[in-house]
């Protein structure tokens, strides 16, 4: 479980959140995920349907990338402070390989009490290669 | 060429109880350890009503219709060549385990880049709870390639 979550006033622009880094996506951890989200694509989880679209093999939900980016803000800013959270995939996650994320604190807005956070955010894997690329806002006290 | 006629399309309403084993098992797959996920009495702690529902899993409960790939076959894509393009969420007030939701969705735009190569599906849904509360709203794009599956 994450520290205290950080205050409004003590955040600086262009802070960098704590970087996650995670497993590599193994066949199970995509079996886990199609089963407990609901998404029951066959492209994640069953090879001969991947092969019949044209992919070498199954590949991660884009939706697994951005839980784990979720994960990284919530680690940081608690788990009820996320208020909008965008994503962009852009390139295919292959089964196996092990992802980063990183996140930078662009802008502050101040509220009555504390206030909200823009923050930028990608993933990307041990080659540096750009997964997800997205933006959320955080709400601190 | 998908079916632009289908911009406006409605998915059938959505009434659903957020179950918890679902969230527990979600949390444990994307690797979450926060006991606000898994634990009744952290959450009460935490001033919830149940265990948290994890941000992105909303998501998911967007798609639990009978059949997942509807909306794809009403706009004529095939799901060998869909990918998910880009994902938004806007969060107005914590979902917890047991919470009752109304899921509203509706394509809301189907356009082509490429010459036509890549087509895309933007869906909107909006999330209410048992009292009409709007809780979340989400916007997705998903990317259909007209190319994919040509190669076996």
């Amino acid at each position: 479980m994450s520290a205290t979550a950080p205050r409004f006033a003590d955040v600086e622009i262009g802070f960098e959140l704590p970087r996650l880094e995670l497993p590599p996506i193994s066949r199970a951890t995509l079996a886990y995920f199609a089963g407990s989200s609901g998404d029951r694509n066959p492209i994640h989880l069953d090879v001969d349907f991947a092969r019949e679209a044209g992919m070498p093999d199954v590949f991660a939900h884009g939706m697994l990338v951005m839980a784990y980016a979720a994960r990284q803000l919530t680690d940081w800013a608690g788990p009820l402070s996320l208020t909008e959270f965008d994503g962009r995939f852009v390139a295919i996650t292959q089964v196996h390989e092990q992802l980063h994320c990183v996140a930078r604190v662009t802008a502050k807005s101040a509220a009555a009490s504390g206030g909200s956070v823009d923050i930028s955010l990608e993933a990307r894997n041990h080659a540096e290669e750009l997964k997800l690329s997205g933006r959320a806002v955080v709400r601190l006290g | 060429m998908l079916n632009r006629d289908r911009i406006g399309w409605e998915f059938p309403v959505l009434r659903l109880t957020v179950d918890r084993w679902r969230l527990q098992q979600f949390a444990r797959a994307i690797g979450e350890t926060n006991p606000v996920y898994f634990d009744d009495a952290a959450a009460q702690r935490a001033g919830l009503r149940g265990i948290l529902m994890p941000p992105t899993f909303l998501f998911g409960m967007t798609y639990d219709l009978p059949d997942q790939q509807l909306a794809l076959k009403v706009v004529g894509a095939d799901l060998k060549g869909i990918l998910h393009g880009e994902q938004s969420f806007r969060y107005h007030v914590p979902i917890c385990a047991g919470d009752q939701l109304t899921i509203h969705s509706k394509i809301v735009d189907i356009f082509a880049k490429k010459g036509g190569a890549l087509e895309f599906i933007a869906r909107e849904s909006k999330v209410h709870g048992a009292d009409g509360t709007l809780l979340a709203e989400l916007r997705e794009v998903l990317v259909m390639r007209h190319a994919a599956g040509a190669a076996a």
